[in-house]
């Protein structure tokens, strides 16, 4: 969908954003473009809609040359998300996230629908907001609204500059959440700029981690962890790289390579925790010590089972550092 | 100036307020008349300057190099006395025989007029967060669309201070217009001081502070009406 060939971008003779870059990004894909500050992503991003010019190389969307595009076409064709979410403060949040469709000269009665279709993806009530003004929403409603700003038009492209970068970790978290749930309904093709690896991790279909304008590795985010390319990319992602990748799994994953252990009906002092739940939060559950026992429940509400640390640890042997020196049990 | 004079003579004690009241139960048609030829001399020199600054103002935010000189030059229009302006506008209109009157009282008022309508739509639409802006070019907003719908409505708070900074001072300079044959307010007070009439200068005076007040607040009312709150804040 989105194919960079040979991309370069220079500002002077010796200061290069980026550096001769190759990489494609499939339909329907997430890629998070990941990396200090400093390592090029904004500016690669900013090139794909043509807020900077290449300086080398081209960028290919859908087969076609960025170049040989009209660049307002282009824009209007491409969603953008910033971190301070650029709304304008002069329009109503309806005018706002109706900006583009407004460009493309939508019907009035066509926009209307979007609207409220776009703020139902968001749990907002449409004819609520309609006539209200960016600053009467908390921070975390109006990173919402610019996310469905971007959207509007349906573009089959997003590209989004640290979207959520400027909110405080809680709201963050839900609205990566929310925003995954919405990928899955309107399967864009997104370009995603974050220096989070958390966040990298849990929002990529793949990563891009960049160091001074080239690309380090291109991977999954767990083969990313599992097999880090060089000494940077293993250094980037830390010594905790195993206990990272945990976000990745998921109880059940666990429980049909190893199993679970039988539940100890003795044990009064338990907690339960849901089959899809992740191993990293399951893995702080059990390390808490909250009770004496987790069990495990399935989509049904029954109880399949119990984990245990040693489950964990098990499990990170086998499956992500692929030593397969466990002995299963039942 | 108008005022040593007023001073003193109020001093001297040549004011009652009983004479006053009977001073404007006379005059106040050509007060009024007086007041209205002031209005329309700097509403219609305001309306030219506008026409001029603002885009000016807009235009040097693309010219950083010819920003600096024509901001230079407006401030150093500003610096010239009104009356040395005014002095130097009737050799140069009397090669059209307009030399006093009218023309160039409206041409000096559109120079003073300058300096705050373009360093002030300057710096308006510079200010406007560059974060807007980006946001505006990313998607796919011609230069002229996100003009006129984002940098200039988000402007328009600073570009308006501008405009009433411009019709205070040209109510003011506009009263030494009078030197130079224009009318206006500026009659009653040359008069007053000419023929030491302390009633003539304070009915002079007086009319133009309420014309600057009063200008001022329509212009204040305009601003808020097309202005959404959290740009205000």
């Amino acid at each position: 969908m989105i194919a960079f060939n040979h991309v370069t971008k220079s500002f002077s003779e010796d200061n290069i954003a980026v550096k001769d870059v190759n990489l494609t990004v499939e339909k329907g894909h997430i890629v998070v473009l990941l990396g200090p500050s400093g390592c090029g992503k904004t500016t690669l991003l900013r090139m794909v809609n043509r807020l900077e010019s290449i300086s080398n190389g081209e960028i290919m969307i859908n087969n076609k040359n960025s170049m040989e595009l009209d660049a307002i076409e282009l824009r209007r064709n491409i969603g953008y998300v910033i971190q301070s979410n650029g709304l304008f403060p002069n329009m109503t949040i309806e005018d706002n996230v109706m900006i583009v469709p407004d460009l493309l000269g939508w019907s009035k009665q066509k926009k209307r629908e979007r609207f409220t279709y776009l703020m139902k993806l968001i749990g907002l009530d449409a004819q609520d907001y309609r006539k209200r003004y960016p600053h009467e929403l908390s921070g975390g409603q109006q990173q919402r609204i610019g996310v469905i700003r971007a959207l509007a038009a349906d573009p089959p492209v997003m590209l989004m500059d640290e979207p959520f970068g400027a909110l405080d970790p809680i709201i963050r978290e839900k609205i990566q959440d929310e925003f995954l749930q919405i990928q899955r309904e309107v399967k864009k093709t997104i370009l995603f700029v974050s220096h989070d690896i958390d966040e990298a991790i849990k929002m990529a279909d793949k990563i891009v981690l960049m160091r001074d304008g080239e690309i380090m590795q291109y991977d999954t985010p767990s083969e990313m962890l599992a097999h880090p390319k060089n000494e940077y990319v293993s250094k980037f992602f830390g010594k905790d790289r195993a206990l990272k990748s945990l976000s990745l799994h998921t109880v059940k994953n666990l429980q049909d390579i190893i199993g679970l252990a039988p539940i100890d009906a003795t044990i009064r002092d338990t907690k339960t925790i849901h089959v899809h739940q992740d191993l990293r939060t399951t893995l702080s559950m059990l390390m808490n010590q909250e009770a004496d026992q987790v069990v495990v429940t399935n989509d049904q509400d029954e109880n399949i089972g119990s984990i245990t640390i040693d489950h964990v640890q098990k499990y990170l042997h086998f499956e992500i550092k692929g030593e397969l020196s466990v002995s299963q049990e039942g | 100036m108008g005022i040593y004079y007023l001073s003193m003579q109020v001093l001297e004690g040549g004011f009652t307020l009983e004479e006053w009241l009977r001073f404007l139960e006379v005059n106040t048609p050509r007060i009024l008349e007086l007041t209205l030829d002031h209005a329309v001399l700097v509403t219609i020199a305001i309306v030219v300057a506008l026409i001029i600054g603002v885009p000016m103002g807009i235009y040097l935010t693309t010219n950083e190099y010819l920003a600096g000189t024509i901001l230079q030059a407006a401030s150093i229009t500003l610096t010239i006395p009104s009356i040395a302006l005014f002095g130097l506008m009737i050799p140069i209109f009397s090669l059209i025989n307009q030399g006093i009157g009218f023309l160039p009282a409206f041409v000096a008022l559109v120079l003073y007029s300058q300096l705050p309508i373009i360093r002030n739509t300057y710096t308006a639409i510079k200010n406007v967060d560059p974060n807007m802006r980006d946001a505006a070019i990313g998607m796919g907003m011609k230069t002229h669309q996100r003009l006129l719908r984002v940098e200039i409505p988000n402007a328009l708070p600073v570009i308006m201070a501008g405009i009433r900074t411009a019709v205070v001072l040209n109510i003011g300079i506009g009263v030494i217009a009078a030197y130079i044959g224009a009318g206006g307010l500026g009659v009653l007070i040359t008069q007053g001081i000419s023929r030491g009439d302390n009633y003539l200068i304070i009915s002079g005076s007086l009319a133009v502070a309420l014309l600057a007040i009063v200008a001022d607040a329509i212009l204040l009312l305009i601003q808020k009406r097309f202005t959404t709150k959290e740009i205000v804040n």
